[in-house]
């Protein structure tokens, strides 16, 4: 069972009910669940967009766009039926913030899918998890069976005209179909292949409907927004930058775990005083500030680094899913860098050729890189190859595999020139990596 | 396709794949769940398998493949009655996860994709299975094992060989 942490410094918003048994419907009420929904059946869809957008709430899943601008796309006036989709495919290496809230909070995605429904006009929502949360799948279709028995989803929500189904959907391995129209042509029952935009999905999206797709954090944060008032929702954050995000703190840390804190807040103290520092008293090396697509940030980046959007944009990086990866000094790069670029090789869905070809290049380069027989013209050949796969695919994935191997050879080439010419790793094999 | 008829699922199974098919909007939509929990029966997608959803989904047996095979959890060949899946993504590998990944290696005496002679245990490395702050993490089946060291492996392994013994002598 994963472990909850807590810190002082933590604003528990989205993790307020987690450890109290919010699993069952009755606490969750208990609790004040539902009540956000009940609200937003009142108020209508332009009170909630309004106050969604005042909340400054960004999307969880990595690419920030402002929620509320998100769910306003949507044309009012549809021929075919509207769709909001959660996504909780969350498969981005260092990211396991989703699983919590499965685990710990299901009726908050329920509660949150329903009002994203409402503030649209949609009829139909899908909870997607990805295929290996099956005991988190069956934790949330035991919720939505409880809401419907509740009568708070099916034909006549809280005893109104109004209508709002859910649909829960197992995965079945794929981090592709984290991406929205992957997701979409994974729940039509098809290969996880990206669609072309043009058209957005707020246009046409599911079975060729207007469709919102909200990160499964995102979608938990709205009960809580409505519930506090947007104004206050952002007050908690940084400009910009609303409210409170679930970091996940893994790696060469003394107490890892998901932390929820508030948005702008220093990565620096995030490391040594909410995870406790760098396990066994070793120097920080390098830091993934936002799940391993995002580019490695060095110690001295870090110091007055806000972890909101903007400042980690600024500094050349990505927030991301806020999974906040930290490496100690006795980690090879060449060989994170080959673990890394290793995943996105795998995970290429193989549609566009620049990000299929690109992965795999760069893997047997630092594969044959790590392994000593590199050559300094393929340190280059590396950047070339990352750099040519940038911004030429249809989905991020090629971005998510260049950009943080860009980031080491940059931030670390020394590194690199010390595997030349059949110089062993500096590093021994996995031996300093082990469990100290 | 209806319970009643031919199937070579459990009736439990059929009966569920007939209200599945209902659920969506579209019927097809429910093709990738359908093929993943047939396969958790029957332990693989067989010949049979492919033809029996291809038939309830109305698409060609093709189809279905063309679309089985892009998911990385869905296979064409039987795994160990317990599939141990680890983790050696960044964060499980920061944490030790390949001394983890080689111990299993050794307790079972199979490498990646192996399967043991009983057909007990297969043993997997796998991409990120989200449990990065609980790192090094494993899946057995669907079971997650969070904070392993390698000498947590045995103890992992004795407790699926005592739950097997117990349905054997059963």
């Amino acid at each position: 069972m994963p472990r909850l942490v807590s810190h002082p410094d933590e604003v528990k918003i989205v993790s307020k009910r987690f450890g109290l048994g919010a699993t069952d419907i009755d606490k969750y009420i208990e609790l004040g669940g539902y009540q956000a929904a009940k609200k937003c059946l009142e108020q209508g869809p332009d009170w909630i967009i309004e106050e969604m957008k005042a909340s400054n709430l960004r999307g969880r899943g990595g690419a920030g766009f402002p929620t509320g601008m998100k769910w306003s796309f949507v044309p009012k006036q549809s021929a075919k039926p509207k769709y909001v989709l959660v996504n909780g495919d969350e498969s981005e290496p260092g990211t396991c913030k989703d699983h919590l809230i499965f685990l710990h909070d299901p009726h908050s995605v329920i509660e949150g899918t329903l009002i994203a429904g409402l503030s649209i006009g949609s009829k139909m929502g899908f909870i997607y998890l990805r295929g290996e949360y099956r005991y988190l799948l069956e934790i949330m279709e035991k919720a939505v069976a409880d809401a419907y028995a509740k009568g708070f989803l099916g034909k006549n929500i809280f005893g109104t005209d109004t209508e709002f189904q859910i649909i829960t959907q197992s995965g079945a391995g794929a981090y592709e179909v984290g991406e929205e129209s992957a997701l979409m042509e994974s729940l039509e029952g098809k290969r996880g292949v990206p669609r072309i935009k043009p058209p957005f999905p707020a246009v046409v999206g599911l079975y060729g409907g207007p469709t919102v797709i909200n990160n499964a954090e995102t979608i938990a944060t709205v009960p809580h927004v409505i519930n506090m008032g947007g104004a206050a929702f952002a007050a908690v954050g940084s400009p910009r930058n609303g409210g409170t995000r679930l970091f996940g703190i893994s790696g060469h840390v003394e107490r890892p775990g998901v932390y929820e804190l508030p948005m702008g807040y220093n990565l620096k103290k995030m490391i040594y005083d909410v995870a406790g520092g760098v396990r066994g008293d070793r120097k920080l090396k390098a830091v993934v500030p936002g799940g391993s697509s995002t580019p490695v940030l060095l110690p001295e980046e870090i110091e007055n680094l806000g972890m909101d959007f903007d400042q980690v944009g600024k500094a050349g990086s990505m927030l991301g899913s806020g999974g906040v990866v930290v490496i100690d000094d006795r980690t090879c790069i060449v060989e994170f860098a080959l673990r890394t670029i290793s995943f996105y090789q795998h995970e290429s869905c193989g549609w566009c050729i620049p990000c299929r070809e690109g992965t795999d290049w760069l893997k047997k380069s630092l594969t044959r890189f790590h392994a000593g027989f590199g050559t300094a013209k393929d340190i280059d050949n590396i950047r070339y190859l990352a750099e040519n796969m940038l911004g030429r695919t249809f989905c991020p994935l090629g971005d998510a595999a260049a950009m943080p191997t860009l980031g080491f050879v940059k931030k670390f080439r020394k590194e690199f020139e010390d595997h030349l010419d059949g110089k062993p790793c500096p590093f021994a094999k996995h031996a300093e990596m082990a469990v100290v | 396709m209806s319970a009643e008829t031919m199937s070579i699922f459990s009736p439990k199974l059929a009966a569920r794949f007939d209200a599945l098919v209902e659920k969506y909007p579209v019927r097809r939509s429910a093709l990738v769940p359908m093929l993943l929990y047939a396969q958790d029966e029957i332990g693989y997608l067989s010949d049979a398998v492919i033809a029996e959803v291809a038939h309830r989904i109305g698409i060609t047996e093709l189809d279905v493949r063309n679309v089985a095979t892009y998911y990385s959890m869905l296979r064409f060949k039987p795994a160990g009655k317990y599939n141990v899946q680890v983790c050696t993504n960044i964060s499980c590998m920061l944490r030790g996860a390949y001394d983890v990944f080689e111990k299993f290696q050794e307790e079972l005496g199979i490498g990646h994709r192996g399967v043991t002679p009983d057909g007990i245990f297969s043993l997997e490395e796998v991409e990120c299975i989200g449990a990065c702050c609980w790192a090094p993490a494993i899946q057995v089946n669907y079971d997650f094992h969070d904070d392993l060291t390698p000498q947590s492996v045995p103890e992992i392994l004795d407790r699926y060989r005592k739950v097997q013994d117990k349905e054997k002598n059963a």
